[in-house]
C-alpha cells in the first residue's frame, strides 16, 4: 500500500498550535501517504482533534505548513480545500433530506444536474441508503445518520477523508460492525484518511498505520502490530492495552540475549536482542498480560519467574484476566484463554507461577 | 387524587384565558350588536323584557356601516401596511443583532443581550414621548443639523408617518431580536463547518444553512412584531400625527370622542378577525415544526 515513489498526499511540517499560552500541538510532523488510512490515537486533549482541524482548514497553524498532494494549504480555507469530513455528531442538514445532504457539496462546484444525480445515486448505492433518499435526517437511526454522513465526505471526490471519532456516537454493537463497514467503503473508494479516535480498538481496527499522540506530541507511529509489540515508551505501552511494567535495571548486555535485575523477582529477567543503555542504567521491562503463563508448579526455566497469590480473576467470558500479586505487594495481570469448559480453573488465594519466554518482554527507555 | 390534581393545574391558565379574555371578548361581542344611546352604559339591552313580552334586539347596523363607510377600510388597510412594512425593517435591523450576539463569546453575550431589553425597563410611554423631542422641528435632529450647517429649514419628520414607523421598529425591536436570538444560539456549530467543509463561503453558508435553519424564530419574531404593531395606539397618536390613519387611532376615538360603543366593539372585533389570519398561519406552522 505504502507508495514510496510519490510524494505523500498528506504532509504535516513542523505544526505547532498554541492558543494563548498553550500548545495543543507541538512541532508536529507527518507523511500520510495516497490510499492510506492513518489514525491519530490518544486520550482526551492530546491535540489529535486540533492536528485535525488544521488538516480540514477550521484552525490555521501557529507555525508550520499544512501541505495537500504537494501544495501548502495551510492558509486556504476549508471551501477551497480538495478534503473533506465527517464530522463526530455528523453534522447532517437537518433541513434537507437524505439526497439533499450527499448532493450539497456538489451543487457549490456547479456541476451540470445530470451529473449531481449520478454521483448522489452512487454515493446513496455505496452506502446502501438508496432507499432513504426521501428521508430527513431526524427519521434515521444513528446507523443511518453515519451512513448518510460518509456518503456526503465521500460525494466530492476528496483527495483526503477526515473521521473525527466515527464510531462516537454508536453503541458498541453497532460499531464493530460499522468498523468493518467503512473501511470496506473506504478501501473501495481508494481514498487517503485520516481518522481521530480515542479507542484504541477503533483504530487498530481500521488503519493501515496509527500514530499514538500524547501532550500535543506524536509518541509513535507505525502498523498497529508494531505499536501493541514494540512500544517505544511506557505511555505508549500503557495506553494500548495492559501491560504488566517491571522497574529493572540493566545487569548485563549483549546483542542475544539481555540481563536485568529487579526487586520484585527472585530470578534474572531476561529480554531477547540488545539494548540501548549502559549496564546499572534503569529501565522498564514490559510483558503483555496474554504473553504470561500460567502454572501451580514451578517452571522449568531459570530466567522470567514469579511466584504469587491470585488476589482477583476478572472473568470475560472468552478470557479470563487473573491478578496476580507477588510478595513485594506489586501486582501482575495474566490472561488465559477459557478453552476447556469444564477445566479446573485457578482460584482466589491459589499460590500460581507466572513465567514467559525472553523473547516476550520489551524494555522500555522512558 | 393524582388527576384531581393534574387537573386543577390544567384548570389554571383555562380559567386565566376565561375570565381574562373570553368573558371580555363576549362582553365586546354583544356590544357590537347594540345600539347607541345617551344613558349609563351608552348602549342599548340586546334583551329585554317588558309588557311579558321578551325582545332580542340585534342590530346588525354597526358591521353594515363599517362595510360602507370608508374611513374604517381605509384605516384597516392602512394599519396592516403599516405594520407589514415596520415588522419588514425591524427583521432587517433585528436579524444581524440577534445574529451578532449569537455570534458572540458567552460573557459579551449575556452583556449585549442586557442592552436590547435594558430600554423596555423605562416607561413604554416615555420612551414614545421621547421621540417626540428628538423628531420635532426645534428638536435634537433638526436642531443639531441646523447648528452645523447642512440644512436650512427643519425637515418634517414629527406627524409623518416615517416617524410611526421609526416609533414601532424601535418599539418592538427586542421582540424580534429575542426569538431570532434564541434561535441561533441553539444553532450547531458543525453544521457551518460542515457547510464550508462541503465548498460553501461563508455568505453562501448563510443563506443555505443559517436563514433556512432560523426560519422559525424569524416567524415567531415577526408574529410578535405585526400583531400588536396592527392595533397599536400610542405611537401613532404621538407621532403620526392627524395624517396618520391606523385602526388602533380609530378604535379610540369611536370609544371617547363619539362616545359609540357599539361601533368601537365592531372595530374591535373586525380587527381580531383580521389578526386571526396570521395567528392561525403561524400556528400551523409551529405545528408543521412540531412534526418533523
Amino acid at each position: 500500500m505504502t507508495d514510496t515513489v510519490s510524494s505523500p498526499m498528506l504532509e504535516i511540517r513542523h505544526v505547532t498550535k498554541s492558543f494563548g499560552q498553550l500548545s495543543a500541538v507541538k512541532d508536529v510532523n507527518l507523511a500520510i501517504n495516497k490510499g492510506e488510512i492513518f489514525a491519530l490515537l490518544g486520550g482526551s486533549g492530546c491535540g489529535k482533534t486540533t492536528l485535525l482541524r488544521m488538516m480540514a482548514g477550521f484552525e490555521t497553524p501557529t507555525e508550520g505548513a499544512v501541505l495537500i498532494d504537494g501544495q501548502d494549504v495551510s492558509n486556504v480555507p476549508p471551501y477551497k480545500r480538495p478534503v473533506n469530513m465527517m464530522f463526530q455528531s455528523y453534522a447532517l442538514f437537518p433541513h434537507l433530506t437524505v439526497e439533499q445532504n450527499v448532493s450539497f457539496g456538489l451543487k457549490q462546484d456547479k456541476l451540470p444536474k445530470a451529473e449531481i444525480e449520478t454521483q448522489v445515486h452512487k454515493m446513496l448505492g455505496l452506502v446502501h441508503m438508496t432507499e432513504f433518499a426521501k428521508r430527513k435526517p431526524n427519521q434515521l437511526s444513528g446507523g443511518q445518520r453515519q451512513r448518510v454522513a460518509l456518503a456526503r465526505s465521500l460525494a466530492k471526490k476528496p483527495k483526503v477523508l477526515l473521521l473525527d471519532e466515527p464510531m462516537g456516537a454508536l453503541d458498541k454493537k453497532l460499531r464493530s460492525q460499522m468498523q468493518l463497514e467503512v473501511v470496506d467503503i473506504i478501501e473501495s473508494v481508494g481514498v487517503t484518511c485520516v481518522m481521530v479516535t480515542h479507542d484504541q480498538e477503533e483504530a487498530m481496527t481500521m488503519a493501515d498505520r496509527v500514530s499514538i499522540m500524547h501532550d500535543g506530541e506524536i509518541m509513535q507511529i507505525g502498523s498497529p502490530s508494531e505499536i501493541y509489540e514494540f512500544p517505544n515508551s511506557r505511555h505508549t505501552a500503557e495506553f494500548i492495552g495492559s501491560v504488566n511494567i517491571f522497574d529493572a535495571t540493566v545487569q548485563h548486555v549483549s546483542p542475544e540475549l539481555s540481563q536485568f535485575s529487579c526487586p520484585d523477582l527472585a530470578c534474572t529477567l531476561s529480554v531477547e536482542g540488545g539494548v540501548n543503555a549502559v549496564e546499572g542504567a534503569q529501565v522498564g521491562v514490559a510483558v503483555r498480560p496474554e504473553k504470561i503463563l500460567m502454572s501451580r508448579e514451578q517452571p522449568q526455566q531459570s530466567n522470567n519467574w514469579i511466584k504469587g497469590k491470585v488476589q482477583d480473576i476478572a472473568y470475560l467470558g472468552g478470557h479470563s484476566v487473573y491478578h496476580v500479586e507477588l510478595d513485594s505487594g506489586k501486582v501482575v495481570m495474566a490472561t488465559t484463554t477459557n478453552m476447556n469448559r469444564h477445566e479446573q480453573r485457578l482460584t482466589w488465594k491459589d499460590e500460581v507461577y507466572l513465567y514467559w519466554p525472553a523473547s516476550s518482554a520489551v524494555v522500555l527507555y522512558q | 387524587m393524582k388527576k384531581f390534581g393534574v387537573r386543577s393545574v390544567i384548570a389554571v391558565p383555562y380559567l386565566w384565558l376565561l375570565v381574562f379574555f373570553l368573558v371580555p371578548f363576549l362582553i365586546v361581542f354583544k356590544i357590537s350588536f347594540s345600539e347607541m344611546q345617551y344613558a349609563i352604559p351608552p348602549y342599548t339591552d340586546l334583551v329585554t323584557w317588558a309588557d311579558e313580552v321578551l325582545t332580542i334586539n340585534l342590530n346588525l347596523g354597526t358591521y353594515a356601516y363599517l362595510i360602507n363607510d370608508d374611513l374604517y377600510i381605509r384605516a384597516y388597510m392602512s394599519s396592516v401596511r403599516i405594520a407589514f412594512f415596520a415588522t419588514v425593517c425591524a427583521l432587517l435591523i433585528g436579524y444581524p443583532i440577534a445574529y451578532a450576539i449569537a455570534r458572540a463569546d458567552t460573557a459579551t453575550r449575556n452583556a449585549l443581550l442586557m442592552l436590547v431589553m435594558l430600554p423596555s425597563w423605562t416607561s413604554f410611554l416615555i420612551r414614545i414621548y421621547a421621540w417626540v423631542g428628538i423628531l420635532k422641528n426645534n428638536g435634537l435632529i433638526n436642531n443639531g443639523l441646523m447648528g452645523i450647517g447642512i440644512i436650512d429649514e427643519p425637515i418634517a419628520m414629527l406627524n409623518t408617518e416615517f416617524a410611526v414607523y421609526l416609533g414601532i421598529v424601535y418599539a418592538y425591536l427586542p421582540f424580534m431580536v429575542l426569538p431570532i436570538y434564541t434561535n441561533l444560539v441553539k444553532l450547531d456549530n458543525s453544521l457551518l463547518e460542515a457547510s464550508a467543509d462541503l465548498g460553501c463561503a461563508p455568505w453562501k453558508t448563510f443563506l443555505t444553512v443559517t436563514l433556512p435553519l432560523s426560519k422559525a424564530g424569524i416567524v415567531a419574531g415577526c408574529m410578535l412584531v405585526f400583531i400588536p404593531s396592527v392595533g397599536e395606539f400610542v405611537i401613532p397618536e404621538m407621532l403620526g400625527g392627524a395624517e396618520t390613519l391606523m385602526i388602533g387611532k380609530v378604535l379610540w376615538q369611536e370609544f371617547f370622542n363619539n362616545r359609540d360603543w357599539p361601533v368601537a366593539s365592531a372595530v374591535a372585533i373586525v380587527m381580531l378577525l383580521l389578526l386571526l389570519v396570521p395567528i392561525t398561519f403561524f400556528h400551523r406552522y409551529k405545528a408543521r415544526e412540531l412534526e418533523s
